[in-house]
């Protein structure tokens, strides 16, 4: 079916170019803690459009008899790893680099920083 | 459409690889070396449909797991030393 590849090939593409961006992101933030931020936008909304795009297809495969369903749930089953993780590396991450003592960001004018966490 | 979506995820993969080895501190390494580990999960399953081999996915799962015990273990090996500390233990 044409318009399955179609909207597949539309949601990979997306999720690359978002990981382009969370790489650009990555190359050109200014410090440590707003690099963590960057990496987000490839962890999360690139994983999951690539993945989900790539599962929707097999899934259409698998209901016309072509494509085998384990495949679409190792998709998924990929995804949900990635949620689970990343977020749970970059908390790690970022405890580590505070306690080792890596300046904070910089303020905006007016801000104050909440020190009770 | 997929060997386009191939091209973005190297190019990607390109951006983090720059940041490891400019990075000023041990963790901007650590980071980019995490997201690079992500893109590559995803450069092997968009692989494995482009080739029409989604058996590579295995490969994604493994490589996955991988990563994230690797910066586990590498974040704790900067900050104890070894990766065989006791947290009771006096250093």
């Amino acid at each position: 079916m044409p318009w399955v590849d179609a909207l597949t090939g539309v949601m990979v593409i997306a999720g690359a170019a978002l990981c382009v961006v969370g790489g650009i992101g990555i190359l050109r933030m200014p410090e440590f803690f707003t690099r963590t931020h960057a990496t987000g936008v490839s962890d999360t909304l690139g994983a999951g459009l690539i993945l989900i795009g790539l599962a929707f297809r097999e899934g259409v495969a698998w209901g016309i008899g072509e494509g085998s369903l384990d495949v679409t749930l190792k998709l998924l089953l990929l995804l949900a790893f990635i949620y689970v993780v990343s977020p749970t590396g970059a908390h790690a991450l970022a405890r580590a680099a505070h306690a080792a003592g890596l300046p904070l960001p910089p303020l905006p004018k007016g801000a104050e920083r909440d020190d009770s966490v | 459409m997929l060997q386009i979506a191939l091209g973005g995820l190297l190019l990607s993969m390109a951006l983090n690889l720059l940041r490891a080895c400019k990075g000023p501190t041990v963790f901007d390494r650590i980071l980019a070396v995490n997201a690079f580990s992500t893109v590559t999960v995803l450069l092997i399953a968009v692989d494995g449909f482009a080739n029409d081999r989604p058996e590579f996915l295995d490969l994604a799962l493994i490589y996955g797991l991988l990563g994230f015990v690797t910066t586990l273990a590498v974040l704790r090996f900067f900050r104890y030393g070894n990766l065989a500390h006791d947290q009771g233990e006096k250093t």
